[in-house]
């Protein structure tokens, strides 16, 4: 499901002093929102491509498993937000199944943290996407996409996700912009006082 | 109207990558920003021209994937070549040393300062 976008000319480019690439992931279940909270805060709008792996031997001499060799494809979205004149940060929409994750992990390696958007109707959906970026030692905060009224409290949407206590959980609404917004600022929040009790005491 | 990536003729692909499909390093991430440092010439393949034209200003590899409606991983290709022919630089994103490594509170900071004024 790429479209090829083709109109360069519509697009702002980067200012001409961009230097430092980042990225922030926003992973999460089919229908959940993600190309929403992409768009709300991207600068663009947001433009999707395709990556193709090659499954096997991925990194690996391997040859044995040159056998089973096949390609994959998967399609992502993404959109942009220049953060001042030498930083900008490109947002990634992931889908969250399982058999994508053996592409994320390659796909996404240097990212500054994740955004697990999250569906109360389809919880099943992030647990994955949790368990793996956990195992993965990469920095998230999980995010309830409202569609009306919830039905729970987030205490007890954080026993239900089995979420530990140090991960932020917030509410949001995908399609606001100062909503998705408050959501990034919350993940980079975290990252920060993450990296700053990490941080060496004099 | 654009093909779709799906329907793309596999033989069009092995042609625009010359029937390479990997290359060394590997070490053009999606958000390294690609910077032209020469016109197109005559006679220079089409994607190569136009990835030229497109990086006069920082142009990230997901985005220029995105413009020419090929797989990341040819794009990866074609910008070697053109890196090794000298025509443009690569802007690395910062370095990240391990799964676990957080990036510094300073970089935070920046991001949020960033972020705060969307």
């Amino acid at each position: 499901m790429a479209y090829g976008n083709s109109d360069t000319a519509a697009r702002a480019p980067l200012r001409a002093g961009a230097r430092h690439g980042l990225k922030i992931v926003v992973v999460g279940g089919f229908g959940v929102g993600k190309t929403t909270m992409v768009r709300s805060v991207s600068e663009i709008r947001p433009l999707s491509t395709e990556e193709t792996m090659t499954t096997a031997g991925v990194g690996v001499d391997d040859t044995t498993a040159v056998r089973g060799k096949t390609t994959t494809t998967v399609a992502f979205d993404f959109g942009r937000i220049t953060l001042d004149d030498e930083f900008v940060l490109y947002l990634f929409g992931a889908p969250g199944q399982e058999r994508f994750w053996f592409l994320w992990d390659q796909l996404f390696a240097g990212t500054l943290g994740a955004v697990v958007l999250v569906d109360t109707r389809r919880l099943e959906d992030s647990w994955y996407a949790i368990d793996r970026l956990e195992h993965h030692g990469t920095p998230f905060v999980v995010a309830r996409n409202n569609f009306g009224a919830p039905r729970h409290t987030l205490d007890q949407l954080r026993d239900a996700l089995d979420l530990p206590r140090h991960v932020p959980l917030v509410d949001c609404d995908a399609r606001r912009r100062d909503s998705s917004k408050a959501v990034l600022v919350a993940l980079v929040d975290h990252l920060f006082a993450l990296s700053s009790a990490r941080e060496p005491t004099p | 109207m654009k093909p779709r990536l799906d329907d793309e003729d596999p033989d069009r692909l092995y042609t625009i990558t010359g029937g390479r499909s990997r290359v060394g390093g590997g070490s053009l991430d999606l958000v390294t920003l690609i910077v032209s440092e020469s016109e197109p010439t005559a006679g220079m393949q089409s994607e190569h021209a136009r990835i030229l034209r497109t990086c006069r200003r920082p142009t990230a590899v997901v985005e220029l994937s995105a413009d020419l409606g090929l797989p990341v991983s040819v794009v990866r290709i074609l910008l070697c070549d053109l890196l090794d022919a000298g025509v443009v630089t690569a802007r690395h994103p910062r370095p990240t040393h391990s799964p676990d490594a957080l990036p510094s509170p300073e970089l935070l900071k920046r991001v949020l300062l960033g972020l705060r004024k969307l």
